[in-house]
């Protein structure tokens, strides 16, 4: 049975594996005994239309991770199996945010966090020495993307953006959400929104491919743009599948953005990318071509790869390339300035899981990648995470901050004699 | 005639009182008396809609807690129930209630024609992958073998016209993809179970 069905055709497979599975009446009518019950276990065959499937008993012990509901308590984070290059230095920052995902300052040092799977934002704050947490914005729709101008908080949910005006003398009574933007399509899969300012001040969000894989709406499978007051929507760059962090070259001003590559092709293609963008309208693949060098099995015939602008670089499959930020802080050693630092969340669609990590990306003089490295390691221990990183933020004084979903916590990283950062 | 079944679990949580929020560190099996009033004290739910919880992850019902408790998932009688608990009672909770007997499925099973459609299902949305292949459930996956067949149809058409507000994306992209009839077929399928 397991050799003979995947090659007929669906229809054809379908009337093969019922007779196969012979049904009591059609034993009965031959005078033999009752077959017994058709198996419910999924059997190695063909669907229509979904190539993907014969099911192999190893790829079905293959689910997403959900990350824990409630934060870790601060005596049970993994910091101390966090490593990082000589002469840096992992602590927390803070803990007990629940869910903790895009990170962004306030113009007064106050720290926002958010929300994918909750409904909550942050406020981290150093007040009379002590650091805490607090919620300034609650029912909330995957309140992913964080943005931050001139006082004002800027919140992407899964179907609107809105703002919080003078968040940051307002962080004990936060005033209400207001909403400036809902032009969006209602979608679960990949429906949560990273966002951020950028050089022109305009806020780019992205707008992610509503499958896995699949031909998106026009409206989707994009990183947007649109002004401050929420007029002026256009798609920046397309061909986007789902895109969970980007930034801008600091001085070329141009955007690069992290992409995850689609699943259940193969364990080890296609790997996530990470692209840049010259010239507003840039086609980046997606559905048709994927890393920049093959086309899609399903979408991509009579299409090529040369249609397409290629990654500068690839990430590793199914390594969950999310968060990331040009370093422009003078703390760390010279080589890691104007580089990028990356949050990998780590594979769930993979057996042998890749990424639980930061990576540093070292770029050459015209903006091409040289190189990329692994940083911060250590949340995939084992092929079990204790930690997934989500995102990255340089503080003033140069320390990089690494926020975690898994365990509800933001850690600090160092180099040389810096000030702790306290609690 | 009896009261709507909304306002009867409004009037026993006004009768019984909001648990404890807080003050005391009354173990999970006094502060769970009223849920399982509704849910069934041995895991089994009586209660027309309202699902069997026995058997069920740990993790999964966590989240369900902290989303009503949140009111992420939008359950009024739920909300008020939970309001007050902190994570850690939440926690002691999901683990009580996980270690009730799982529900013993409906009897019988469903006819060859609608078991090939369900075997068909199955396979295209890989239930068995994250729901496990006997439908125990890990995880943020429920157990569904031997759940309530109006509670399974109802949760499934909640996800398709997304009024269910899941933790994860997945189930409403598989919902979408399901027609009504299909919903019915797993549904049958699944309460009977083994």
């Amino acid at each position: 049975m397991t050799s003979l069905l995947p090659r007929l055709g669906g229809l054809a497979a379908a009337t093969a594996g019922m007779l196969l599975l012979a049904g009591p009446a059609a034993a009965q009518q031959s005078g033999q005994p009752a077959a017994p019950a058709p198996s419910m276990q999924p059997q190695p065959t063909t669907v229509p239309g979904r190539p993907d499937i014969p099911n192999a008993e190893v790829n079905q012990q293959l689910r997403g991770v959900p990350s824990p509901p409630a934060a870790a308590p601060a005596d049970k984070l993994p910091t101390a199996q966090l490593t990082v290059p000589k002469g840096f230095k992992v602590e927390v920052y803070v803990s007990g945010v629940a869910n903790a995902r895009s990170l962004r300052f306030g113009d007064k040092g106050t720290l926002f966090v958010s929300n994918r799977n909750l409904d909550k934002v942050w406020a981290v704050t150093d007040r009379n020495g002590k650091r805490e947490a607090k919620v300034i914005a609650s029912g909330l729709d995957r309140p992913n993307g964080l943005a931050f101008h001139n006082g004002t908080l800027y919140i992407a949910e899964g179907t609107q953006i809105s703002k919080l005006e003078k968040i940051e003398d307002n962080l004990d009574n936060p005033p209400k959400p207001v909403v400036i933007y809902k032009d969006f399509l209602n979608h679960q899969s990949h429906g949560w929104k990273f966002m951020a300012l950028g050089p022109d001040n305009k806020l780019y969000v992205n707008v992610g491919s509503p499958c896995n894989i699949c031909e998106p709406p026009k409206t989707n499978g994009q990183i947007r743009r649109l002004n401050l007051d929420g007029t002026g929507a256009e798609p920046y760059a397309i061909g986007v599948r789902n895109s969970v962090g980007f930034d801008w070259h600091p001085v070329t001003k141009e955007l690069y953005f992290t992409d995850n590559g689609r699943d259940w092709l193969s364990e080890d293609l296609p790997e996530d990318e990470l692209n840049r963008v010259t010239k507003m309208g840039q086609h980046f693949g997606f559905p048709y071509c994927h890393q920049g060098d093959f086309t899609d099995r399903e979408m991509g015939w009579g299409r090529s790869c040369d249609e397409f602008v290629k990654p500068v670089a690839k990430l590793g499959p199914h390594s969950a390339a999310l968060g990331m930020r040009f370093y422009t802080g003078s703390m760390f050693p010279a080589k890691y300035k104007n580089g990028i630092f990356i949050a990998r969340h780590g594979s769930w669609n993979r057996t042998k899981k890749i990424g639980g990590d930061v990576i540093f990306v070292t770029l050459n003089r015209d903006g091409t990648v040289k190189s990329w490295e692994p940083f911060m390691t250590g949340f995939l221990q084992n092929n079990n995470y204790i930690g997934r990183p989500v995102d990255v933020q340089v503080m003033k004084d140069g320390s990089l901050l690494v926020s975690d979903d898994y365990t509800g916590a933001v850690y600090r990283v160092s180099y040389g004699n810096a000030r702790v950062a306290g609690r | 005639m009896r009261a709507p079944r909304r306002t009867r679990v409004l009037i026993l949580a006004a009768a019984l009182g909001c648990l404890a929020p807080g003050a005391s560190a009354a173990p999970a099996e006094e502060r769970l008396t009223p849920c399982l009033a509704c849910h069934g004290e041995r895991g089994q739910s009586v209660t027309p809609d309202v699902p069997s919880l026995g058997a069920q992850p740990a993790f999964y019902l966590l989240t369900q807690l902290i989303m009503f408790r949140e009111r992420i998932r939008p359950i009024e009688p739920m909300t008020q129930m939970l309001r007050g608990a902190s994570d850690e009672e939440l926690r002691g909770m999901a683990d009580f209630i996980a270690r009730l007997p799982a529900p013993p499925p409906l009897a019988g099973s469903v006819d060859p024609g609608a078991a090939e459609r369900v075997r068909l299902l199955i396979q295209q949305h890989r239930c068995n992958f994250c729901h496990k292949p006997d439908f125990s459930g890990e995880e943020n996956a429920p157990r569904l073998a031997g759940q309530r067949e109006d509670y399974l149809l109802k949760a499934l058409r909640g996800y398709k016209d997304n009024t269910r507000r899941a933790y994860e994306p997945q189930m409403a992209d598989v919902a979408t993809a399901l027609s009504d009839a299909d919903c019915a077929d797993l549904a049958a399928f699944l309460a009977r179970a083994k």
